[in-house]
């Protein structure tokens, strides 16, 4: 525990909290890095999974890029693009929205796909145009889920930002790699302990947001459901068969 | 390419101490998971405590982990040990929660007609909610297996060998022929892996030999389990 003590003695030290290089500016950096490769990301796959969703086709190329690219190993993209780009923003922030398209991607079809296809025929049914039922059934049905692909994409971003630190000057990596070189634990721990801190933070936000975003008439019927009966037997042994009382 | 000739023997050297990093993870995770998620299938107050530890176990970043670990393990950062507990638990995080879903998704009703039959509870587990859970634990598993792999690649950077040295090194002395090596290396490590598992599940689970394995692809379970 005597290494926890030193590490928070370092997240204490005032000497840290201003200046060049000191913890409210890396963490800046890896909150405006982390923001920039979001956005670019989600403009670049939000918009094609909702299309392949949508229309169901392009699916197998769409399965296949996501679950390939996640094969992709971070540190290799970062050191290839850290060594063609050299040092800078550049190379990070390009590998970073690389690796951030496959859960945005999955999350977005996964999303749109998942809408009840019964649902979309009523809706075409009652006359709504094409892009209405992309923006007035599909997306608000499928968020929860759009949502939950944007959660998994910027806890990987925020993790692979605090990695991009090795080929760049940028972020709360900085404390762990110059922990590493000049074997001070306290400060490899004191910004591994940040960085923690920093992911279960935001991933609680969108733990929350992707409850928010579930429309109110889905909360309603999903409530009733669970309120028909039990979600699992409690013991089946010794329990008399009660037709009709199953359901 | 030369680079490549030339150092063939250091490549193969790495790949087999990157599985002798992965493989132990791997296996640990599930033989860990399976009983984990049992218990959270079964009781309702482990549920909740179960599934909130994996999910923030989830969301820590590998690096933070693989730093952090050691203060409350002893041991030392750069203990091969400690990156393969540090992946355990990553595997654990993914696998406790397919392997809820898994039990979960074993119908009632075929449950209280093996316990009709006269399968004690035991019997009933091995005998008919294990075989039954198997394509999805099988799913998970091999969603493990790839990020396994590619995350054994990050301790490189504090020091532990493993097929990400080619990419620390190769960055350092600026030779991209190493790092494409490397991730190429990773990748095909990966889907040997993932081979050798769906072979696996098809010789354990021959019921499922005729589309069932096709359809579960990794990422669809991936995506499944972030979505709840």
């Amino acid at each position: 525990m005597n290494l926890f003590a030193d590490a928070f003695a370092w997240l204490a030290d005032p000497a840290n909290w201003s200046g060049a290089g000191s913890i409210p500016q890396r963490l800046g950096e890896h909150l405006w890095v982390s923001a920039v490769v979001l956005v670019i990301a989600a403009v670049i796959a939000l918009p094609v999974g909702a299309w392949v969703g949508h229309t169901g086709r392009g699916r197998e190329p769409a399965v296949m890029l996501s679950g390939g690219l996640r094969a992709l190993p971070t540190l290799g993209v970062l050191t290839l693009f850290g060594t063609w780009l050299g040092i800078g923003l550049q190379a990070p922030v390009i590998a970073l929205v690389i690796l951030a398209i496959p859960p945005l991607l999955a999350g977005a079809y996964a999303g749109f796909e998942s809408v009840d296809r019964r649902t979309i025929d009523a809706a075409r049914a009652m006359g709504m145009r094409e892009l209405q039922i992309v923006g007035k059934v599909e997306l608000p049905l499928g968020l929860p889920i759009v949502v939950g692909g944007i959660r998994s994409a910027t806890l990987q971003i925020i993790a692979t930002a605090t990695l991009a630190a090795y080929i760049a000057d940028e972020g709360l990596g900085r404390f762990i790699f110059s922990g590493l070189k000049t074997r001070d634990y306290a400060e490899m721990l004191g910004g591994s302990i940040l960085v923690i801190l920093l992911a279960l933070v935001v991933d609680g936000l969108f733990a929350l947001a992707q409850r928010l975003v579930v429309p109110a008439g889905v909360r309603a019927t999903r409530a009733r459901e669970l309120r028909s009966g039990p979600a699992r037997s409690r013991a089946a042994v010794g329990q008399p068969i009660t037709e009709g009382n199953q359901q | 390419m030369n680079w490549l000739w030339s150092n063939l023997d250091r490549v193969g050297e790495l790949v087999v101490v990157h599985l002798a990093l992965s493989v132990p993870a791997i296996i640990l995770s599930f033989v860990l998971s399976v009983p984990l998620g049992w218990i959270a299938h079964r009781h309702r107050w482990s549920r909740g405590i179960l599934l909130s530890i994996v999910g923030l176990l989830y969301a820590i970043p590998s690096l933070a982990l693989f730093i952090a670990l050691p203060a409350a393990t002893g041991l030392s950062l750069r203990s091969p040990v400690n990156l393969v507990i540090a992946l355990t638990l990553y595997g654990i995080a993914v696998l406790v929660r397919t392997a809820t879903d898994a039990f979960d998704a074993v119908e009632r009703d075929i449950r209280q007609s093996a316990t009709a039959i006269g399968y004690s509870a035991a019997g009933r587990f091995w005998g008919v909610e294990l075989p039954l859970a198997g394509p999805v634990l099988l799913s998970g598993l091999r969603v493990v297996i790839v990020s396994t792999v590619s995350l054994a690649t990050v301790g490189a950077v504090i020091g532990v060998q493993s097929l990400g040295s080619l990419f620390t090194d190769g960055f350092q002395r600026g030779i991209q022929v190493e790092i494409i090596t490397g991730i190429v290396a990773t990748i095909l490590l990966a889907l040997l892996l993932d081979w050798i598992a769906v072979l696996l599940g098809r010789l354990l689970m021959p019921w499922t030999r005729t589309s069932r394995l096709r359809r579960a692809a990794p990422v669809e379970v991936a995506v499944g389990a972030e979505g709840s």
